[in-house]
């Protein structure tokens, strides 16, 4: 039933929906970061796909885990249709600018609200910048924290602590 | 002037025995440990019987913290703060392996045992510690309260210049 779903979204992009596949009935659409807007806005408002609610929304850091040339970061979006109880989960795959930008994506905080604390939560762990969020700042870390611990790069026993003892 | 030293240390010794049967517990309870932290609270392992039963919820009316649960590096600041705003002599209980040493978090966020930022009179190891264990590191507390073997009666001694070692010289109440 929902694999219609796909079809509908590659026959309204095209090019845009760079690859689908369904593993045990999830469907899954890898998109163009560029276009994500776009496609959430036709997902949320068609009257066929009415995806109304953002599940989860998080950060995935591939470094090290399969031999791809580009999109080592990627951030995944799971919706849900509160009248058709279907669900999509999108993934939009960046990387680093040439000269070390961060990875950056459109917010999707004006479509759905619930994506606001989600999308902070996936700066903070993985540096991902959100472009039009309207309060990018860390959510679980501390100001002072330097770097994004989940990133793989992070090093595992790295300490950045805020006050240590001076008892004596 | 023996008899004089004589009175004062049996005084001292009074105190403390009064301090160590009347702790009054500031639980901060921040993990999974709290569920066996309210086991030993609650009347089947009662830790009244040792007259520790009573939790403060404000630093100033405490005088034992116990540290139940992971502290992460963003709590630090606070748990420092809690420890300095209790007034002295204050005993620190470091209850369960992520107080004791950071168990088993070795990450960013985690801290590697409450001892970073507060001194810790009794450590009790244990994903959650057993409630005999608990009562047991209460026990070992309480000597340490009698033998003036605390952290804070340690450097209460030591900043008015008195060891118990130094003969000949009025120990202070502490």
């Amino acid at each position: 039933m929902s694999a219609a779903i796909l079809e509908r979204l590659k026959a309204q992009f095209g090019d845009a929906i760079r690859s689908t596949h369904a593993e045990h009935g999830d469907e899954t659409a890898v998109i163009d970061p560029a276009r994500l807007v776009e496609i959430c806005t036709f997902l949320r408002d068609d009257a066929e796909t009415k995806m109304t609610m953002l599940v989860d929304l998080f950060g995935v850091d591939t470094l090290g885990l399969d031999a791809r040339e580009s999109g080592r970061f990627e951030v995944v979006y799971h919706l849900r249709s509160m009248s058709t109880g279907r669900r999509l989960r999108l993934k939009a795959l960046l990387d680093e600018g040439d000269n070390g930008e961060p990875p950056a994506i459109d917010s999707v905080t004006p479509l759905w609200k619930g994506a606001n604390w989600f999308e902070r939560e996936a700066y903070d762990m993985y540096g991902v910048r959100f472009r039009g969020h309207p309060d990018l700042r860390r959510i679980l870390l501390y100001e002072e924290f330097v770097g994004h611990p989940l990133r793989k790069d992070y090093p595992k026993e790295k300490r950045q602590p805020l006050v240590r003892r001076d008892y004596t | 002037m023996a008899g004089v030293e004589f009175y004062s240390t049996k005084l001292q010794d009074a105190l403390n025995w009064a301090r160590k049967f009347s702790l009054f517990q500031y639980p901060f309870v921040t993990a999974c440990c709290g569920m066996e932290f309210m086991a030993v609270e609650a009347p089947k392992y009662d830790i009244a019987r040792f007259g520790a039963e009573f939790p403060r919820f404000s630093p100033r009316q405490a005088d034992l913290l116990i540290i139940v649960g992971t502290i992460t590096e963003r709590q630090g600041p606070i748990l420092k703060r809690v420890w300095e705003q209790m007034c002295e002599p204050k005993w620190v209980m470091a209850f369960g392996v992520c107080a004791s040493t950071g168990g088993f978090y070795q990450n960013y966020s985690a801290m590697p045992g409450a001892d970073q930022v507060v001194p810790v009179d009794v450590y009790i190891p244990g994903c959650p510690p057993r409630p005999e264990q608990v009562l047991d590191g209460l026990m070992l507390l309480q000597d340490k309260i009698q033998k003036r073997e605390g952290w804070a009666q340690r450097r209460q001694q030591r900043e008015r210049g008195v060891t118990l070692a130094a003969k000949g010289k009025l120990p202070v109440i502490g």
